[in-house]
């Protein structure tokens, strides 16, 4: 069953308020605008008139008699001499005008015609559907009549000027005539435009009255100085006041028809910006520093406003934001925090007679050293902050049913998150660990899932507060839950770096390693003895890279893949690869294949995704932390860098990838010349323009790549960044390519460079040279430098992919927010069913099949062949595998059985 | 192209609504106006089963309210 809220809204009625209502909700009238007077007081009937609310403390309120902060503020109001036009409905009042007569103010249509839209419209209202079609039309058609059908006037279109004059005939209709002639509209012509007389006439979008709003929500400050400082809106309110006073006196006094309108005029300026100081056409109100008034609109709207930075969002406390830095001693599911952060940070433990002991440490110990308490709530419920003087005397007073605010300790379980937080990896729960230093820490192997790295990144911390979302973060939003990513099925955490490049030259072919080595590889992981050595050598033990990785698999676990490093041969050799690429592991042992990204990488790893389907999440994060562990161990005992000068080619090489290039661009040539003559063959689908560039492209590319091809043969197989790239720990053949090679092609659009000059792309070129080099082909490599002309095309292509991410990047981000806000109420019931709030199915069975994707093998459902494999004895002897698979669901078992 | 719309009876209706513990109200709608409605003739009230193509599971059922 699902239940409801307990309030549900009905239904939600716009209208417009009436000059009577805004004086009945008013307290008093404000004629003054004057603030306070030389004592420090509120003046009567001004603008901080007590009546209004309080913000002082020590007084009260005359209207509701409470004191600051418990009363919530009451409407007061200024009567303005002469009616202004309400800014939010000068397109409306446009529209209106438009629709009436200009003498009987009835609607421009016969009554026939009334009748018929008026009956539309109600039978759309009943069926709940939008009334702006027909209105629209009303309005349309009401505009077409020349002539009034009741009174007979001759109609004169109006022009409307932004933002509130109306012209007719080039005579300005003042707002006072406007208001009358909408007072003469009947209740019934309202109807038939679409609003309701009884909440909505016409004549109340001119302002006769104007609400002031209560102090509370507009609170001056003291400065230091102990001078006031007022609110943008208290300052936009004596503005008004002082011109209306103005227009009233000189009203009175009869002065010239001319000044009356300069006031008017002022008067409207003044509360249009009141309203909204953002207007098009009006100069926004400044402040005396010249900084814009932030006015009722500003308050609300955008970002930082009350709806997207107060009511959608807001600030939180038990908190913390700080620098991220990388530490691989961490476990992935734990996070390092500053002791400064922990003693700040608290969580609130009742005191029972199980922990009263504990409680008694933390308060003994104080807020200064760590795991110590802040505060104690005593039984009456009143808090009293722990001090290095009342601890020892706190101390003594503890009993149960007390509560303690204690410092953060290792263990607890908090959410760490970094922003943008576009999926839900992006938010999970680690478990404490107190450190040194100002820095969060985080085992770079949970980088991947929120993208993040140690440039400077900066992430968010939250300590939850009860023990519902301590059990509901640990169980649902564990690091070690969130291994595998709903997106594909596979494990978004993994190894990055050099974890790939470590495990990668520990396990490539046979490399001896004597026991104190091996013993230091495997010193920080969680194995205990040592397997049986692969030899002796003058009598010493020796065991090979493949043996040390075998070491971290749990026992049974049978998988057969191709590494990433894999050339994908026409015919695969299995296990006598010659590059060692071709993965088998037997029982938990590396028989064949090297260890690389396809490995344990991030996103990738098929061993990881493997260990988490068939042995669990906390195997799967215990051998990512032995992974990353030996890997980091590993890179560090053999030795790995990359400089300048792995990417020196030999001379030979250089001739070679120099020949290729002028060959290349011999052939362009030739391609141009065949061109020019007319003798280039036309492509099926394309003009003959479009035929060259192809061909073009297509021979720079392949000179490229063969650039490349030399360049990565040089550099053989042992140097580091060829390691790299075919591990996949970082960066690509195409990187060395142009790092060594050539860097080839600059393009826009996926075309050759075109732009610049009319005909050529630089001065330095002849009008109309297609060739090579002047239409952006880079013959240097990065190494070798690029001359001026190929930097220049280097920067046009180059700023394409910035420009390409920052439009990426804000659509991407706009996209989001619309399905966040158009899905975040959908909720899978335990039904299966997907509802929404009020209990309406959206889906009968979620995602049609039921199935979460998490689970699945990479977006596929095919993880049912693999669980039947599991329990099927046909294939190798499963049964001790079996066996030690239902030990591994005891979770008490798990630990002495996994590794040996 | 048009998946497969069929009229509930009363019975499997009650089985339906008894199943997920709904209202006829909580279901997805349909317009009568909508020509595969227009063309099984049902009326305003009635709950149709749409028996369709699914990316997921195959094939997925689907009911659906009648509406005016």
């Amino acid at each position: 069953m699902i239940h409801s809220v307990p309030k549900r809204i009905g239904q939600i009625k716009f209208g417009f308020i009436s000059p009577k209502e805004f004086r009945k909700m008013s307290v008093t009238r404000v004629i003054t605008a004057d603030t306070y007077d030389d004592d420090g007081f509120p003046i009567d009937m001004g603008l901080m008139d007590t009546r209004l609310g309080v913000i002082d403390p020590g007084l009260r309120c005359k209207t509701c008699g409470q004191r600051a902060g418990e009363c919530p503020g009451h409407f007061g109001h200024i009567e303005l001499v002469a009616p202004v036009i309400h800014i939010g409905f000068a397109k409306l009042i446009r529209k209106l005008l438009r629709a009436i007569c200009r003498s009987c103010g009835q609607l421009l249509l016969t009554p026939n015609e009334k009748t018929k839209y008026l009956e539309e419209i109600r039978a759309k209202v009943e069926i709940g559907h939008s009334i702006d079609d027909v209105v629209n039309t009303v309005f349309k058609e009401s505009r077409k009549a020349k002539k009034c059908p009741y009174c007979g006037e001759e109609q004169i279109d109006i022009k409307f000027e932004k933002p509130t004059t109306y012209l007719e005939d080039k005579h300005k209709l003042m707002p006072a005539d406007i208001r009358d002639l909408f007072e003469k509209i009947p209740d019934d012509d309202v109807e038939v435009m679409g609003m309701d007389p009884a909440s909505a006439r016409p004549e109340w979008m001119l302002l006769t009255v104007l609400p002031v709003p209560p102090v509370t929500m507009r609170p001056s400050i003291t400065l230091e100085s102990g001078q006031r400082s007022e609110d943008d809106i208290t300052h936009k309110l004596v503005d008004i006041i002082r011109i209306n006073q103005r227009f009233q006196e000189n009203r009175e006094a009869g002065a010239p028809q001319l000044i009356i309108e300069d006031l008017w005029e002022l008067l409207q300026y003044h509360v249009t910006t009141f309203i909204d100081n953002a207007v098009s056409g009006v100069p926004p109100a400044r402040h005396r520093s010249g900084r814009p008034l932030k006015t009722l609109s500003q308050r609300l709207k955008g970002k930082e406003g009350r709806f997207r930075g107060s009511l959608s969002g807001k600030r939180v406390n038990f908190s913390a934001r700080t620098v991220i830095s990388p530490d691989p001693n961490l476990s992935i599911s734990e996070v390092g925090v500053p002791e400064a952060t922990a003693k700040e940070l608290t969580i609130t433990m009742n005191v029972t007679q199980h922990n009263i002991n504990d409680a008694k440490e933390y308060v003994a110990r104080g807020p200064e050293r760590h795991p110590g308490a802040n505060y104690v709530i005593r039984g009456d419920g009143r808090r009293v902050k722990v001090t290095d003087k009342n601890s020892l005397e706190l101390v003594e007073a503890i009993e149960t049913g007390w509560k303690v605010e204690r410092h953060l300790k290792d263990g607890d379980i908090v959410l760490f998150n970094r922003q943008p937080s576009l999926h839900r990896m992006s938010i999970m729960a680690h478990e404490v660990k107190v450190l040194p230093n100002k820095t969060f820490r985080l085992n770079p192997a949970v980088c991947p899932p929120y993208n993040a790295d140690f440039d400077g990144d900066e992430m968010n911390l939250h300590v939850p507060q009860t023990e519902e979302a301590r059990a509901e973060a640990k169980i649902l939003m564990h690091v070690e839950h969130n291994i595998l990513s709903p997106r594909f099925g596979g494990p978004i955490i993994g190894g990055i770096h050099d974890h790939i490049s470590g495990l990668y030259l520990l396990t490539n072919r046979d490399k001896k390693i004597y026991k104190p080595e091996a013993l230091e590889l495997l010193k920080k992981s969680s194995i205990k003895e040592l397997m049986e050595p692969a030899g002796y050598e003058n009598g010493k033990p020796y065991w090979n890279g493949k043996q040390i990785f075998s070491m971290i698999l749990p026992d049974g676990l049978h998988l057969t893949f191709q590494a990433e490093m894999c050339e994908h041969c026409e015919e695969c050799t299995k296990g006598e690869c010659e590059r060692d690429a071709y993965v088998v592991i037997e029982d938990g042992i590396l028989k064949h294949g090297s260890i690389d990204e396809k490995a344990i990488g991030a996103f990738k790893s098929k061993i990881l995704d493997k260990i988490y389907k068939e042995y669990g999440e906390e195997n799967a994060r215990m051998f990512v932390d032995d992974a990353t562990r030996l890997g980091i161990r590993a890179i560090m005992r053999m030795g790995f860098s990359f400089g300048i000068d792995d990417e020196d080619v030999t001379a030979e090489a250089d001739v070679q990838i120099g020949e290729v290039l002028s060959e290349a661009e011999e052939r362009v040539t030739k391609l141009i010349m065949a061109y020019s003559a007319g003798e280039l063959e036309q492509l099926p689908g394309r003009s003959l323009d479009e035929t060259l560039e192809m061909k073009i492209m297509q021979e720079l590319g392949r000179a490229r790549d063969s650039a490349g091809d030399i360049a990565g043969r040089n550099l053989g197989l042992s140097n580091s960044a060829v390691i790299m790239a075919q591990s996949g720990a970082r960066g690509s053949m195409l990187n060395l390519t142009q790092m060594a090679g050539c860097v080839g092609q600059q393009a826009v659009r996926g075309e050759r460079i075109q732009r610049g000059y009319v005909g050529r792309t630089l001065p330095h070129y002849e009008t109309g040279d297609l060739g090579a080099d002047a239409r952006g082909f880079v013959k240097s490599s990065y190494k070798t430098g690029l001359s001026a002309t190929e930097y220049f095309f280097h920067a046009i292509g180059g700023r394409e992919g910035l420009v390409d991410t920052a439009v990426r990047t804000s659509q991407s981000g706009y996209l989001q927010r619309r399905m966040v806000n158009a899905l975040q109420d959908l909720e899978v019931q335990y039904d299966g069913t997907v509802r929404d709030t009020r209990g309406m199915i959206v889906q009968f069975i979620y995602g049609e099949d039921g199935l979460d994707p998490m689970k699945g093998d990479f977006g596929t459902r095919e993880s049912i062949r693999r669980i039947i494999n599991l329990h099927s004895n046909d294939t190798v002897n499963h049964a001790s595998h079996r066996a030690k698979l239902l030990a591994l669901s005891r979770p008490n078992q798990s630990e002495n059985q996994v590794h040996r | 192209m048009v998946p497969y719309h069929e009229i509930l009876d009363e019975e499997e209706l009650k089985f339906v609504l008894e199943h997920y513990n709904i209202g006829k109200e909580h279901l997805p709608k349909i317009k009568v106006k909508d020509p595969v409605i227009k063309e099984i003739k049902a009326q305003v009230g009635d709950v149709i089963k749409i028996t369709r193509k699914s990316a997921t599971a195959d094939e997925a059922i689907i009911y659906r309210l009648v509406i005016g």
